[in-house]
């Protein structure tokens, strides 16, 4: 099995909290894995990003290539686009549809769902919306990993037991919610 | 053996941990922060007592390392790679010395400026030193190798730098690590005064033993677990590659590099290795991150008529760090097919945070200097570096930590008025109070404006080494109590601020500004842990 994934988003949204917790899952499973990330710039509303490489055979670079990645899970849609040339040709791309706008010159949110629309693979969900109105504010991020999992490639029970033990030490309240979250994420896919 | 998930500075830090450290001293700087960060928050360190403050500079840092490794016991300094310019008087000279308790300084160099000022390339400053550096090339072997450099470092009595870059310092990967840690050393008194006191009597002897030693040096390297040379059968060309630019040539290749492929983690330089590849092969192509250090040397090791190619022929881009891509193509490989870029997004980049002090401070400083001809501002290194974009734009230079105040000194020197330096608090212990000495000494007419947020803010918000100490210091080194303001940076503030930096403008003298309010980061993060604290009770 390979999955190379991309997440990102702005600064501040939990897309490395979704990274360790498909990382915790995917060292369970004896998978190989490396993820990079850039630090120091994610504190202040700059564009982050994660290459996640998971696979049964050793990985070498921790980079992936153009053309190469599976999935690009986004927190935020314009953000999706911008990693678009490293998306494969029959990829996924799984995003929020909230844009965030802390930039002047912000695109019209209609030329960005039009370059989204022509791509094949694409889910697009409103996960603010389903956090707060399904009592799981702080977890729209797990919402987009419930709505990712199937592109992923491991297993749901794998991404629960993982945030079981991510969030463990954080008490039962924030497990559940995030448990609750996943779920949310699964049902909206389908 | 237990397997754990661990950035490459993780790594560093556990497997210095591992080897028996007795202390790691560094200051903040991208990506080398995390690795003193892990040991500070690592419960085996804390048991152990081992020293992790941070330090108020990289100079300061290595100084205090090497204290510990004359008392014979282990050290680790780290930092990023301008750090090894701050600290290379006392890093030079600890190959001088020499070493008692082992000492490794870890460099972890950002080609590419993710965070930076510039990519220069540590391996330079190895060689400078004249002593070894090792370059892992994955996360495992970054854990593997601290133990080695610690001996290494013990058993050939010198330093032993190890460079990083940040596409392995911030990646994580699984790494297997020992579950029996090693003892850490005992004080000794082996360092000898006649080799520690580098007059010039004592320095020339040391200096002939170094020299003399590199040749075990290069030998060792060339029989390091770390360097192999892996053969093959097609000729035509052979490949270097250095560090982590070995995974993207393997990257590049799933079922073996059909070329000789020469990986190199450790220097000097294994020379009979490459002699051996540019004997072999019709060309070799070299492959390093960072700049073309191996490159160069290797073109002054091989005949005239030699084929090399790298970031000096053009296969590789002579600036930026190196991805698959790159390699692919210098390797004549086709990419990928892949969608065209998106035309429709805009850059995103870093802004400072709302609510932040620095917004109210270049607020005000702007409104002022309205009033004047051609002000100008000399800018100095942190979250307020980025007052340089809109809507501010308020800075006009920003060269190397503590610049600020001495460039405004000497712009003051050239006859230029106003001239007003902006700084942090951790920067202006770092490298800003010997400056400001300067100014006071000679009445200098520049403003100074400290910006304290209470922190280390752009790294993650880190302990400042001279909090509730800046007004103490600034009368320490002279400066006259009227031409000493302190303020709150609040927009209600506003008339008040704007009055003190004209009349300090007016003042034809040193003044020093101090506003003050705690970083917006660190004050939610402390309120979150307060509030944590209050629940469990």
């Amino acid at each position: 099995m390979k999955s190379d994934i991309i997440l990102c988003g702005v600064g501040g949204q939990g897309i490395l909290s979704i990274a360790t917790i498909i990382g915790e899952a995917a060292m369970n499973e004896n998978l190989y894995i490396k993820q990079a990330e850039v630090h120091g710039m994610s504190q202040r509303g700059g564009d982050v990003q994660s290459n996640l490489r998971i696979s049964s055979d050793p990985i070498h670079s921790d980079l992936i290539a153009k053309g190469a990645a599976n999935v690009i899970i986004s927190m935020e849609p314009m953000e999706a686009l911008r990693y678009l040339p490293y998306l494969s040709k029959d990829g996924w791309i799984i995003t929020s549809s909230t844009p965030f706008v802390n930039i002047p010159n912000y695109p019209d949110m209609e030329v960005i769902k039009g370059d989204l629309a022509k791509i094949n693979n694409v889910i697009m969900l409103d996960i603010e919306t389903l956090a707060k109105e399904n009592d799981v504010p702080r977890s729209a991020n797990v919402i987009l990993l419930g709505a990712a999992q199937k592109a992923l490639g491991i297993e749901y029970s794998k991404i629960e037991e993982a945030i079981r033990s991510v969030f463990g030490r954080k008490g039962d309240a924030v497990v559940e919610a995030n448990i609750k979250a996943l779920a949310l994420g699964r049902a909206a896919q389908r | 053996m237990k397997k754990l998930l661990l950035l490459g500075d993780e790594a560093i830090a556990l497997g210095a941990l591992h080897a028996g450290l007795s202390g790691v001293y560094a200051y903040p700087g991208t990506p080398s922060t995390e690795i003193t960060e892990f040991i500070q928050g690592n419960k085996l360190a804390r048991e152990r007592g081992i020293h992790s403050k941070w330090s108020t500079n990289e100079k300061t840092a290595m100084e205090a390392a090497l204290g510990m490794s004359f008392m014979g016991k282990r050290a680790l300094v780290c930092m990023k790679h301008v750090g090894m310019n701050v600290c290379a008087d006392p890093f030079v000279n600890s190959g001088m010395t020499g070493v008692n308790g082992g000492l490794v300084v870890l460099a972890a160099d950002d080609p590419s400026m993710h965070s930076s000022q510039d990519e220069q390339d540590s391996r330079f400053y190895g060689k400078f030193a004249l002593i070894p550096t090792f370059e892992p090339s994955s996360q495992q072997e970054a854990y593997d190798m601290m133990q080695v450099a610690f001996d290494y470092s013990e058993k050939q009595k010198l330093p032993v730098l190890m460079r990083v870059t940040t596409r392995m310092a911030h990646s994580r990967a699984v790494v297997q690590v020992t579950e029996s840690p090693r003892e850490e050393n005992t004080i000794n008194y082996n360092a000898e005064a006649s080799s520690w006191v580098l007059l010039p009597a004592n320095a020339r002897k040391r200096n002939d033993i170094v020299c003399a030693q590199q040749g075990q040096l290069e030998e060792d390297a060339v029989n390091s677990a770390y360097n192999k040379y892996i053969d093959a059968a097609d000729k035509s060309m052979g490949i270097i590659a250095s560090g982590i630019a070995y995974n993207y040539v393997n990257e590049c290749y799933p079922d073996g590099c059909p070329f000789p492929l020469l990986k190199i983690s450790q220097y000097p330089m294994p020379k009979k290795l490459i002699r051996r590849m540019c004997e072999e092969c019709d060309s070799v192509m070299v492959i390093e991150e960072g700049q073309p250090f191996i490159e160069d040397i290797l073109r002054g090791i091989m005949p005239g008529n030699a084929v090399i190619k790298g970031r000096l022929t053009g296969e590789l881009p002579r600036t930026g760090e190196l991805n698959p891509d790159i390699v692919k193509k210098a390797l004549g490989m086709p990419t990928g097919e892949c969608f065209a870029p998106c035309e429709d997004i805009a850059p995103r980049p870093p802004a400072l945070c709302k609510g932040c002090g620095h917004r109210d401070v270049y607020a005000a400083l702007n409104e002022v200097l309205k009033e004047y001809d051609h002000p100008r501002v000399f800018g100095d290194i942190g979250c307020y570096t980025l007052g340089f974009l809109p809507p501010y734009r308020a800075i006009h230079s920003c060269v190397d930590m503590g610049a600020s105040i001495t460039m405004a000194k000497g712009a003051a020197d050239a006859g230029q008025w106003p001239s007003v330096a902006i700084i942090g608090d951790s920067t202006f212990t770092h490298s800003g109070m010997t400056g400001l000495l300067d100014a006071i000494n000679e009445n200098a007419n520049i403003t100074v404006i400290i910006s304290d947020n209470l922190t280390t803010g752009m790294t993650g918000g880190q302990d400042s080494a001279g909090t509730n100490k800046f007004e103490a210091i600034c009368r320490g080194l002279g400066l006259s109590e009227e031409h000493l303001r302190v303020v709150v940076p609040l927009p209600k503030n506003m008339p008040e601020i704007t009055q003190i930096i004209r009349e300090e403008i007016n003042y034809q003298g040193t003044s020093v500004i101090i506003p003050r309010r705690e970083c917006m980061q660190t004050l939610q993060r402390h309120l979150k842990q307060k509030k944590a604290k209050e629940e469990k009770k």
